[in-house]
């Protein structure tokens, strides 16, 4: 792979505009169309707990209708081209992402301008999406993985936002009216710290053209720290969760405990264990032992998730619940070995190979290229990022894994959670 | 997408479709069989995907394990499918790794083990799947409105088969399906990405050339009768959401009328994807369902699906009804909105209007190698690969008239299986 070919200095622009915006594009020739993506620094760390789940709430109504145009008139000239633009909120920003043939990006880039700037919040759009978020969050109580997820992080991440879901809950989602949509819109949207991605059959230069057309006249304004977060502590002992949930075959499992930020030294390789822990083939060291040698699962695999201010590193599976017991003791006994000895070299070897050899395939389309961009200055890794990452990687040791590893995980002291028909009573017998 | 493609076939009946593609390093390759649920019956369901599952557990050159390893290492991505009408494999790596996937292909095409522990250890990986599946109260809806809607053809079975049958079926069973259908001459190779035509055919010449064809036993199917009027399955559980789902018989994708069909959904409820890989959809907004339901605050949401296939399958029109409303009410929109396509022409501007999403959902597809490839065999196994190059071009010539014709002649009630998943009236939840 010839690095010079990945995303770096030379092939992509970056420019920021007067108001604080920053334009990242770069062009793919062969492409006939263009993703429009980045985000805005507002999320729901931004939400008053009473009210959780506003963020979300403000993002999705954004294209129910603006100064300009209707709800109808929005999605017509969308639809009618064949294109898509979407917003929705996370805990840190509110991301927006589209796509159109590269021949409608000036429609695209309207749009995309009239919705952040002006929404009109139509009280009738309001509640029809307040009947939708209900139906959503009802699905989502009966939904053995997410609800398994959602109350690992609530545990996880107790008292912070990142333990807190995006989405809201029911009571809280009742709280929301409309006026809180359009005053969360006042106080949190604007363009200081706004990153855009412009990637396709565009030059870049159009591309930043095009962006200064639409946006480059939106005046900052100073926006309200988010308030004080508790600091994030790790699992101090075992703790086990059950969520009962009616009529359901299977249960969900996750477990695990704290990982690092993403500007941690501890990210890469930590990224690298993980990678062997429970993906790397099969779903790594877990998937062989739950699914390949004992057959427990269909599947059997772990996350690292990095944010700015924390990260989980998580177990999860499907499991019928008779066989719960078994795959948590083996889960436990791979945790315990990757935690006392360092990876092997050829493990170590496999799966640098894998971060290095998987990059073409994760850039080659518009939407990879974009994503890639915005992590860039998301997380401040520099342009070159990219084109350093393969020697980054190829410097991870065993020894720097042991040590990320020592240092997230404790298989004495972690947060088990399933969701789903209810296990034997006594399954968690001497582990919680 | 630019469509020059090569198309050979090897004296041992092997046919491979190429596309060249430069822009990634990288190719995308895939092996199809004709061999999927369509090819079992009621006591032997789920055989294809088991197989399918077995592929993975090794051979003699590749043990368990091994390959999953061996592709991870080159950066690489694989999985398989298995659907109604085929079975398919595929790995997308970088360009100068391709060899690895032609030849662990042309191995277990002919020589996987099977080997008895694996199959016992297989039989509850896929029990887990199928409960993980039996979780979603739309799956269970599905299997009742499948089995509503055929009464002899295997599309009646749904693909990953039943408990019963999953816990019947023997490692004999299995390796007796995987000789039969597994052969050179039941199979597609399909490439897409950066290579050059010419020296990959020689390539697999020397992979797949060897390989012995079989006796691959003719498919015979007898057609499912006609709907004889509209059927209705009603299913509960404790979840808590109604859903309602209107599953018309369609026509197989090779029927001139799949297109018009698929022009049809996409007034009534917003255009499909066909894409398997990448590109993202359009929404549905303006869509005439969605404004007489969804904005009406009957549904939640609402979708179409068509799916293109060998045989006749279904058209679907899913809606999450609103607590408030009925599944009852949904239908009677429903029934409106096709009425008003069945009795009015449509304007030139709507047709129009499906042709550029088409297009741009196809652009959108183009950008992705892995989908490339896809469709160079997706077409060929229900017609054949001119069904997706023509396929902008025979949408330019869909008039009003036939948009109407197809919703008269599809869109019946008697063609229908009418399915609604209600909550428990005893409320359920502890």
């Amino acid at each position: 792979m010839n690095p010079s070919t990945l995303p770096g200095p030379d092939n992509v622009t970056r420019v920021t505009l007067d108001n604080g915006i920053t334009v990242l594009a770069r062009a793919q020739t062969h492409s006939p169309s263009v993703v429009l993506s980045g985000y805005i620094q507002c999320g729901s760390q931004n939400d008053p707990l009473e009210r959780l789940g506003l963020a979300h709430f403000t993002a999705s109504a954004l294209m129910r209708g603006t100064e300009r145009f209707g709800f109808h008139d929005i999605f017509e000239q969308l639809e009618s081209a064949g294109a898509a633009l979407g917003f929705g909120a996370s805990v840190h920003t509110t991301a927006f992402g589209g796509r159109a043939l590269a021949e409608d990006l000036p429609m695209l880039l309207d749009l995309l301008s009239q919705c952040l700037r002006a929404p009109q919040f139509p009280p009738e759009w309001v509640e029809r999406l307040r009947a939708q978020f209900t139906a959503g969050l009802k699905l989502r109580a009966e939904n053995t993985a997410s609800m398994a997820s959602l109350t690992f992080d609530e545990l996880v991440f107790e008292g912070h936002p990142y333990g807190r879901p995006e989405d809201g809950y029911l009571e809280t989602i009742q709280e929301i009216q409309r006026d809180d949509l359009a005053h969360f819109h006042r106080q949190y949207y604007q363009p200081r710290g706004m990153v855009v991605a412009v990637v396709g059959g565009i030059s870049p230069q159009q591309a930043v053209e095009s962006v200064q057309a639409a946006l480059g006249d939106w005046q900052p304004a100073e926006i309200p720290a988010p308030p004080p977060t508790q600091p994030i502590q790790p699992p101090q002992q075992m703790q086990c969760r059950h969520i009962f949930i009616p009529g359901k075959t299977q249960l969900d499992l996750v477990m695990g405990g704290l990982g690092p930020q993403r500007a941690s030294p501890h990210y890469l390789p930590a990224s690298l264990g993980n990678n062997i822990l429970g993906q790397f083939g099969m779903m790594g060291r877990i998937g062989g032992v739950v699914r390949e040698q004992a057959g427990l699962a269909y599947a059997a695999s772990t996350s690292l998730n990095a944010w700015i201010e924390s990260g989980s590193w998580e177990v999860s599976a499907g499991l019928n619940p008779a066989h719960l017991r078994q795959a948590v003791d083996l889960i436990l006994a791979e945790l315990g070995r990757f935690v006392r000895e360092p990876v092997s070299p050829q493990e170590l070897a496999d799966s640098q190979a894998n971060f290095i050899g998987r990059l073409p395939l994760s850039l080659e389309s518009n939407s990879g290229v974009a994503n890639a961009l915005l992590n860039l200055e998301r997380f401040q890794l520099g342009l070159d990022y990219y084109q350093r990452f393969p020697d980054a990687v190829r410097a991870v040791t065993p020894e720097q894994i042991l040590a990320a590893a020592q240092h997230y995980l404790d298989p004495q002291r972690l947060i088990i959670v399933t969701a789903g028909p209810q296990p034997a009573a006594d399954w968690s017998q001497g582990i919680c | 997408m630019p469509d020059e493609i090569q198309v050979i076939q090897f004296p041992n009946g092997l046919r491979a479709a190429l596309k060249e593609i430069h822009s990634a390093p990288l190719i995308s390759h895939w092996v199809w069989y004709r061999v999927g649920g369509r090819w079992e019956q009621a006591g032997r369901t789920g055989l294809s995907h088991w197989v399918e599952h077995m592929q993975f557990k090794g051979t003699p050159q590749f043990p368990a394990g091994v390959l999953d390893q061996a592709v991870a290492r080159e950066g690489g991505t694989w999985n398989a499918f298995t659907h109604l009408d085929w079975t398919a494999y595929y790995e997308t790596l970088p360009a100068d790794k391709i060899d690895l996937a032609l030849r662990l292909e042309a191995d277990r095409m002919v020589n996987s083990l099977f080997a008895p522990e694996e199959v016992e250890s297989e039989r509850t990986v896929i029990l887990s799947e199928l409960e993980g599946s039996l979780n979603e109260p739309m799956f269970r809806l599905d299997v009742a409105i499948q089995e509503a809607a055929f009464h002899q053809h295997p599309y009646r079975n749904e693909v990953i088969g039943t408990p019963d049958d999953l816990r019947a079926i023997q490692r004999g069973d299995l390796y007796a399906h995987y000789r039969r259908y597994y052969a050179p001459n039941n199979a597609l190779v399909t490439l897409a990405g950066d290579f050059d035509s010419a020296e990959m055919i020689q390539r697999l010449g020397e992979a797949y050339g060897g390989l012995p064809p079989a006796e691959v036993p003719e498919l015979r199917l007898s057609p499912e009768p006609e709907p004889q009027g509209e059927q209705r399955v009603e299913i509960s559980g404790p979840e808590r959401t109604t859903y309602l789902r209107i599953s018309y018989r369609a026509p197989a994708a090779s029927q001139a009328d799949f297109l018009t069909l698929s022009v049809v959904d996409s007034l009534l409820s917003g255009p499909s994807s066909l894409n398997m890989f990448g590109g993202g959809g359009v929404s549905n907004k303006t869509s005439r369902l969605y404004r007489t339901v969804v904005e009406q605050e009957l549904a939640v949401s609402l979708q179409g699906s068509l799916q293109a296939t060998a045989d006749p399958f279904l058209y679907h029109i899913t809606a999450l009804v609103r607590p408030e409303s009925s599944p009852e009410a949904v239908l009677a929109r429903v029934d409106e909105a096709v009425a008003r396509l069945q009795d009015q022409l449509v304007d030139e501007t709507e047709i129009r209007r499906a042709i550029k999403q088409a297009r741009a959902l196809f652009a959108y597809g183009s950008e992705n190698i892995t989908n490339q490839a896809f469709w160079l065999g997706y077409a060929e196994m229900f017609d054949r690969y001119a069904w997706f190059v023509n396929y902008l071009p025979a949408l330019e010539s869909v008039t009003p008239a036939d948009v109407q014709r197809a919703a008269q002649t599809w869109l019946s009630p008697q063609r229908r299986v009418v399915g609604i998943y209600r909550p428990e009236s005893t409320g359920g939840g502890a």
